[in-house]
């Protein structure tokens, strides 16, 4: 496989994904929030062709979960009535995007019969609409979280190459603070001092800027090594010998230099900031309740009994891996590129 | 000849050693009591898990679970709760009296008992363990329970044998109190005491040899982070029909495990015996197995636990909290707390939370305790257009896009605060918030670390609403009482009242201090009736549900008779037994 090839693929798993989650509310057939209470970790619906009279459907049917009488959270299909598939169809309110309001659906069963993808949660909400929703927050998070991050680090780093001496002194010391930190317990001490009154999207906003605060120091290091040896390239000395202002060396000569290792550090940042969400949301510090994130989600398999009895409850972890691996191979690649082809230097 | 005599030594004194846990055949004097239970035979070490270590076995500070779950085997009262009865029952009294007024006491103590270390029981430990319990500088959690119409329960002692306790009021249900009040050792104690450091005095770093009660077993072992190994008390003072000395086991072994998942893991893996009010979903699957494993589980019914919805309706005027403030004037509206009550899935709550074994609750009394619930209370089904229709009553009005209004035309939106270790709770709030955004109410589930909630619900009062549970100690009303009265410590939605801010809690308060001096129970469930009536009709508290308990054991162990009540399993681990043909 080419390198081009290598690049390519997980770009186009990583942009699927992305499309995906953020036309959750146009994928996902329910509701995220919407509790089905007699069907609690239902597993997922199956897809058939052949009905039981043997008769061969070129579109695709599910059957209704009916509940065994005597057990817990034990379903069997109800076989007296076929709910195919239907596409583009109306059904619940939801945002396309997260902007335009909309009732279409990409795919529903007719009513009473649900289609549950990935089964159900304890509350009986569509598992699959919920890790499509779910992602718009975690990967949001990682995303912005990435951009706070490299925004300080490219700042906080350039300044402190090109001017030097105590500024860069000064500047190192208190990255290398920030990089000692244990970040975790200190969101955890951040979470202990908020207000009751935290809707969802201030929880949000403020965890992505916890996130990107912290991680602003190794990008910066980075930075400030590529702008130190940059300033003593010989164009940028002659550059500067003919009058160039301290602004105009930066923007046209030492900065553009940076581009490759930042396009490197982000797609190593985001999925490293994804799991940062997770890691918040499974020990309760991230969004409360009803709303869904990948950390949240998967905060359920902390129950023993989850763990062991409901295995499509694993498959936020699924999409987490195919997001996490989908950045780190691009990131992989470009450093790849970043070595071997001096255009990008 | 010299060497011989050595060993003869040497032998004599293992085999003292081997004796000293092994127990004694009753002796003359000695009057023991005799069980009902199935005999049983000796041998064997019983293994049961704790959610966590014990703080301390000093009995009469112990506050947390597992503490007094070692120390209540460790230690007896005078006169106890049959757990499977209800009812109260002698132990080391052997027989009581009281008088025509009700306020005078009279308790008879077996004769020639002895602690576990061989020492004598008599008056003047009795005399001596009250003195602890009622001294104030000590904190004794139960130090409430023994001060009757404001006077603490004086102690007399008549003879060796024979204690007089007189109350300064008559008393519903007296002999009660008893249940749960350790006797101990004077000799081994008062040092302690008089010295100030009884706080201090039995912690798990306490060498056994220097631990006594009057319990079935005593300290023999504790490995910090590990276990807590119980051996045999020898001179333990019930017998069966054999006249055999109880208890049948030679040990009973606490294991440390982490959680009640670890337990449901080790219970499933053999480690231990028994388990206890373990979660209907480990339940559920523990049960798959069980025939396989020879194990029983026993699903005993509804605890006689409340969990509920309270709103802060505490005095904020002190308080620097105008937000919770203003919305307390929709939670002071009667017809919203009932609109709530409407709103909410109790079934569901039953369903999704304790996957169908519990049960649902429109008052504080839980259905399985059949002395006191009112049959009469009415069990409305979930309605979101009485909701609606109380709602509309009490002014409020609804935006175009579903959203709940007040008078003034402010948005319905509060938050709940839920202990974030009991899965259940955050649970039920979830179920809540659903059921209260279809009345349009915006409501968030906020779950914070077990001591903020109680931090903020008892001390700080900075909460809007909170899910809670209270319960489940006794099934008689007088432990109640601190939390109906209204200047009672846990009267949770408005601590501190120096006078009922309301004419039911007035009425509640003059009920509640009618039955406690009734003695007959007929009357008693009368005026209880009553009490439950009025909570229920003012809704102070949104009952939701009771959860069913759920224990387990090796099919293996003999009279095994789990109850309702606290300790569930352990109650009568003195009968406990290995079926002979199984190895123990």
């Amino acid at each position: 496989m080419t390198t081009r090839h290598k690049t390519l693929v997980p770009i186009v798993l990583i942009v699927t994904l992305h499309l995906a989650i953020l036309f959750a509310g146009f994928i996902a057939p329910a509701d995220p929030t919407a509790q089905n209470r007699d069907f609690p970790f239902a597993p997922p619906s199956r897809l058939h062709f052949v009905d039981i009279r043997g008769h061969l459907h070129l579109h695709p049917f599910v059957y209704q979960w009916a509940p065994r009488p005597d057990s817990l959270n034990e379903y069997a299909e109800s076989r007296d009535r076929e709910y195919p598939l239907q596409f583009f169809v109306a059904g619940a309110p939801c945002r396309i995007a997260g902007i335009v309001p909309s009732h279409l659906h990409l795919f529903a069963v007719q009513a009473p019969a649900q289609i549950f993808l990935a089964g159900t949660d304890s509350y009986g909400r569509d598992q699959f609409s919920r890790i499509l929703y779910g992602g718009q927050i975690s990967v949001a998070a990682g995303l912005l979280a990435t951009f706070i991050s490299l925004l300080l680090g490219t700042l906080i780093g350039s300044v402190s190459g090109f001017y030097g001496k105590w500024i860069d002194e000064s500047a190192m010391r208190f990255a290398e603070l920030f990089m000692v930190l244990p970040w975790l317990y200190l969101l955890f001490a951040v979470r202990a001092f908020l207000p009751l009154h935290m809707s969802s999207a201030q929880t949000f906003l403020l965890l992505v800027a916890v996130i990107g605060t912290i991680g602003w120091a190794r990008p910066a290091r980075m930075i400030r090594g590529i702008v130190l040896s940059a300033k003593t390239q010989n164009y940028v000395l002659a550059s500067s010998g003919f009058g160039a202002s301290n602004l105009h060396l930066m923007r046209r000569h030492i900065l553009p230099q940076t581009y490759g290792v930042l396009l490197t550090q982000a797609a190593l940042l985001v999925p490293q900031y994804i799991l940062a969400e997770v890691t918040l949301s499974f020990f309760g510090l991230g969004l409360s309740e009803p709303a869904p994130s990948w950390g949240g989600l998967l905060a359920t398999l902390q129950q023993y009994n989850v763990l062991v009895s409901y295995w499509w409850m694993f498959a936020p972890a699924a999409a987490l891996t195919i997001v996490s691996l989908g950045y780190l191979s691009v990131a992989n690649a470009f450093h790849e590129r970043l070595q071997s082809d001096s255009s990008w230097q | 000849m010299h060497r011989l005599g050595c060993l003869a030594t040497l032998l004599l004194a293992t085999g003292a050693c081997l004796a000293s846990s092994v127990p004694q055949p009753p002796q003359r004097g000695e009057e023991l009591l005799t069980t009902e239970n199935a005999v049983g035979r000796y041998g064997g070490s019983l293994v049961v898990s704790q959610r966590s270590e014990p703080k301390t076995l000093n009995p009469v500070t112990a506050t947390d679970g597992p503490s007094r779950e070692v120390i209540g085997r460790l230690t007896a009262d005078l006169i106890h709760i049959n757990r499977g009865s209800l009812q109260t029952e002698p132990a080391l009294a052997k027989s009581w009296t009281i008088s025509r007024d009700g306020r005078v006491f009279t308790v008879k103590l077996r004769h020639g008992l002895r602690f576990s270390d061989g020492s004598p029981f008599d008056a003047e430990d009795v005399l001596f363990s009250f003195k602890v319990y009622l001294d104030d500088k000590v904190h004794s959690p139960q130090r409430d329970l023994l001060i009757v119409g404001g006077k603490p329960i004086e102690v007399q002692k008549a003879d060796a044998y024979t204690v007089r306790f007189t109350l300064a009021q008559p008393y519903a249900a007296a002999e009660r109190i008893f249940d749960g009040l350790a006797m101990m050792p004077r000799r081994l104690v008062e040092k302690a005491y008089k010295e100030d450091k009884f706080a201090q005095f039995w912690t798990l770093a306490t060498p056994p040899s220097e631990i006594a009660g009057m319990g079935p077993f005593r300290l023999k072992e504790y490995v910090a982070g590990q276990k807590i190994v119980l051996e045999r008390n020898p001179y333990y003072w019930k017998i069966d029909h054999n006249r055999n000395r109880l208890p049948y086991l030679d040990e009973l072994v606490f294991l440390v495990v982490g959680n009640e998942d670890a337990q449901a893991i080790r219970f499933q893996a053999g480690d231990t015996d028994i388990i206890s009010r373990f979660s209907p979903e480990n339940y559920a699957l523990l049960s798959k197995e069980a025939a396989n494993r020879g194990t029983e589980l026993v699903d005993l019914g509804p605890s006689l636990e409340y969990n509920f919805l309270v709103f802060n309706l505490n005095d904020l005027t002190s308080k620097n909290l105008g937000k919770i403030a203003a919305k307390q004037a929709w939670f002071q509206e009667p017809k919203f707390r009932q609109a709530v009550s409407s709103a909410i899935d109790r079934q569901g709550i039953v369903k999704l939370v304790y996957a169908g074994r519990g049960a649902p609750l429109w008052g504080n009394v839980s259905p399985s305790n059949k002395f006191w619930v009112d049959e009469t209370l009415p069990h409305p089904p979930r309605s979101l257009d009485k909701a609606r229709e109380l709602l509309k009553a009490a002014g409020f009005s609804w935006r175009s896009d579903g959203r709940l209004l007040d008078r003034q035309g402010q948005p319905v939106e509060f938050s709940v605060i839920a202990s974030s270790s009991n899965t259940q709770r955050s649970k039920m709030a979830t179920i809540i918030q659903d059921d209260l955004n279809q009345l349009g109410m915006d409501v968030h589930v906020v779950p914070l670390e077990f001591r903020a909630v109680v931090d903020r619900v008892f001390q700080t009062y900075d909460y809007e609403a909170s899910i809670m549970g209270l319960g489940g100690g006794d099934a008689d009303p007088n432990p109640e009482m601190n939390v109906w009265l209204s200047n009672g410590g846990t009267h949770l939605w408005h601590l501190g009242e120096t006078k009922p801010a309301t004419d039911w809690e007035a009425q509640i308060d003059q009920l509640m201090q009618k039955q406690l001096v009734q003695l007959k129970y007929k009357e008693r469930k009368r005026l209880y009736d009553q009490v439950q009536e009025i909570i229920a009709a003012n809704v102070p508290y949104v009952f939701l549900a009771t959860p069913d308990i759920l224990v387990g054991a090796k099919k293996k162990i003999g009279n095994f008779k789990p109850a309702v009540l606290d300790p569930n399993t352990l109650w009568n681990v003195e009968q406990l037994y290995f079926l002979p043909g199984t190895p123990p």
